[in-house]
């Protein structure tokens, strides 16, 4: 089982919604569409369902030609972000409602809802109704209609972006053990890096509606192919920096900042992208550069400093952990981990592949 | 330690209670006054107690008027509401039709009562009338001001020509909150155009429906000046509604007393069916 977008394109009016592209996704995968907003990831979900049309290409599924393909006769499921039930049905209702079309005997479909409840914590509220449940719990239920009915192909549209944060953490670390033994495709689409790391499996980052990069998770992370996907897949932003390489010696434009290294690329000219957990106010790593800075402005989190500063003529953002206190415009000295530098050409791809 | 006693916040209220007693409870309080008492001229009242009360409730009239009131708010609802409710459904969700089927729509909503009464009269003349004209050419024999029959399909054309478009307005609004989200959820479901409607648009229409039942059970028991102008409560009595007859009790035949009386009975009837219909279509929000 696969699911095959081929020269997919989404054209509305004149403009371009999808840009030309071509993804497949393997079953018994978790695959993320990791991209802010507007990036295309609903549009993308949209055409895999059946609830669009491409302008142009074709998708295939299970070495089939589905694209006109009715959303019904697909036998897929989709989680959204608003919590969405059918407001006066009581949650075994609601979670039994994919399953009546299909003729199954009552018996069964009672069997099948009460494992479905159980698995996601709903069995005490079967006899309740959406509207009286927290927003975690309806959106239990609305995941529990998408996981009853064996799908071929589960989408999930940032299911937890209207959670509040404890029950976003509760139910993202619950999400890919629900989908664990299934027969079947995945889709997650967020806004959100951590998501996709957490949940792991295949991401697919996205800028204004073009497919920037499609592996694993792990991989499109520590490996981003180009300067444009590793940015999406960086929050908060990544530190992007001009420099220039001679012999063994790397010097960032406009500063004093160098270091050597004896990786192994042309001299001449370079982008850095540097993610901001690699510049610390503390050394990490065998091989580190010190960077002056002013302090812009510190966030404390309690576990993490987020600090902001400036140096030469770029604004720069690190992590450090625990609690590390900054007055604003105060001078400091922070430390960058050269090993997890990512060098891109004049192209933005990257250049210093593992 | 001793708190010192201070009343002056009471002084703030007084404005309110004197607002309040201008606009409600004095009038209220002189038909009360009126319906326990038999007024003479010159100021001269005598204590009557339930007598004017008692008198309404068995009174052949008012139970015939009260009756016409029934049937007509009845058949009011029971065609405005389905037809508002279809028209919003096939209204555009978007584009330039949105606006003008708007404006369409508020039309009626924004004409005075009296025109409303006045240009149907016209429109629905047997001789010279659009309506009443075209009816008699194609074979009816119509005519509102002879027979009871046309003038009450007169009468709940107009209020229905009036006022569909706040059921109208109002489901409109209901359905365009409703998340496109859910309809895609019914779609993957494969859920009908008739499901879709039962189980998510009415559900969701639920709130402003129950307004406009209540907005529409409202005026139409209460609906005085287009009949007013229309029929004048005729042929005979067959359009006298409540309201009608109540004016013709207080202010035809003077009999203030009855009239009082039955403007009180008139005014509970009202609040005890909004009350029994709203906490019956509300009696499963409470719970959230």
């Amino acid at each position: 089982m696969s699911l095959e977008l081929k020269n997919v394109e989404k054209k509305v009016g004149i403009d371009t919604h999808i840009h030309l592209t071509n993804l497949k996704l393997e079953k018994n995968t978790i695959n993320v569409l990791l991209g802010s907003t507007l990036a295309g990831k609903t549009t993308l979900m949209q055409i895999m369902a059946g609830l669009d049309k491409p302008t142009a290409g074709e998708i295939w599924f299970n070495g089939e030609n589905v694209t006109g393909k009715e959303v019904q006769k697909r036998n897929c499921s989709m989680v959204y972000q608003q919590f969405i039930n059918y407001p006066n049905f009581t949650v075994f209702e609601n979670i039994a409602s994919p399953l009546k079309i299909t003729g199954i005997k009552s018996d069964e479909i009672k069997e099948r809802v009460g494992k479905v409840a159980e698995l996601l914590k709903l069995s005490a509220m079967l006899n309740k109704k959406p509207d009286e449940l927290s927003g975690g719990q309806q959106q239990r239920t609305a995941l529990a209609r998408a996981l009853v009915k064996d799908s071929d192909l589960i989408l999930l549209d940032e299911p937890l972006a209207n959670l509040d944060f404890k029950l976003r953490e509760e139910l993202r670390e619950e999400l890919p053990k629900l989908f664990e033994d299934r027969d079947c495709i995945v889709v997650y689409a967020t806004t959100e890096p951590q998501d996709a790391l957490m949940i792991g499996g295949n991401t697919a980052t996205l800028l204004e509606g073009k497919v920037i990069q499609y592996g694993k998770t792990l991989d499109v992370y520590s490996k981003p192919e180009n300067l444009t996907s590793a940015r999406v897949f960086s929050d908060p932003p990544m530190n992007i920096a001009d420099i220039n390489k001679n012999g063994e010696i790397f010097k960032i434009d406009n500063n004093n900042v160098e270091w050597k290294s004896n990786l192994k690329i042309k001299d001449g000219r370079y982008k850095i992208g540097i993610r901001p957990h690699n510049i610390t106010t503390y050394k990490e790593g065998n091989n580190s550069v010190e960077i002056n800075g002013k302090v812009l402005i510190s966030e404390l989190s309690g576990s993490e400093s987020l600090i902001h500063f400036t140096n030469g003529k770029l604004n720069w953002v690190s992590l450090s952990n625990g609690i590390q206190s900054k007055n604003i415009g105060e001078e400091t000295k922070l430390y960058m981990n050269i090993d997890e530098f990512l060098y891109f050409d004049h192209n933005n791809r990257l250049v210093n592949h593992g | 330690m001793n708190k010192t006693l201070n009343q002056k916040a009471w002084l703030f209220v007084i404005p309110v209670f004197v607002l309040v007693a201008f606009n409600a409870a004095i009038p209220l309080m002189t038909v009360v006054n009126y319906s326990f008492q038999e007024t003479f001229g010159s100021n001269v009242f005598a204590w009557e107690g339930t007598r004017w009360f008692k008198e309404i409730l068995h009174s052949e009239r008012f139970h015939a008027s009260l009756g016409r009131q029934v049937i007509f708010t009845f058949i009011i609802l029971l065609i405005q509401l389905p037809l508002g409710i279809g028209i919003a459904l096939s209204m555009p969700k978007k584009g330039w039709g949105v606006p003008v089927c708007l404006i369409l729509m508020s039309m009626p909503l924004l004409i005075p009562w009296n025109v409303v009464g006045a240009m149907w009269n016209i429109f629905a003349l047997p001789e010279i009338g659009f309506l009443g004209n075209s009816l008699n050419s194609i074979g009816f024999d119509y005519n509102f001001t002879q027979q009871s029959g046309d003038a009450w399909f007169t009468t709940i054309l107009m209020d229905v020509w009036h006022w569909t478009s706040l059921v109208v307005l109002l489901s409109y609004a209901g359905l365009n909150s409703i998340q496109p989200a859910y309809y895609q959820a019914a779609e993957i479901d494969g859920a009908s155009r008739w499901d879709i409607f039962r189980y998510i648009e009415l559900p969701k229409m639920k709130k402003v429906l129950t307004l406009a039942i209540l907005l529409r059970f409202m005026d139409s028991f209460m609906i005085y000046t287009e009949p007013f102008v229309l029929t004048g409560g005729g042929p005979g009595n067959a359009t006298n509604f409540l309201s009608l007859d109540l004016v013709k009790m207080a202010l035809g035949q003077f009999d203030l007393g009855p009239a009082a009386a039955m403007s009180l009975i008139y005014f509970l009837i009202v609040l005890l069916i909004c009350w029994i219909f709203y906490t019956i279509m509300m009696k499963d929000e409470g719970r959230t």
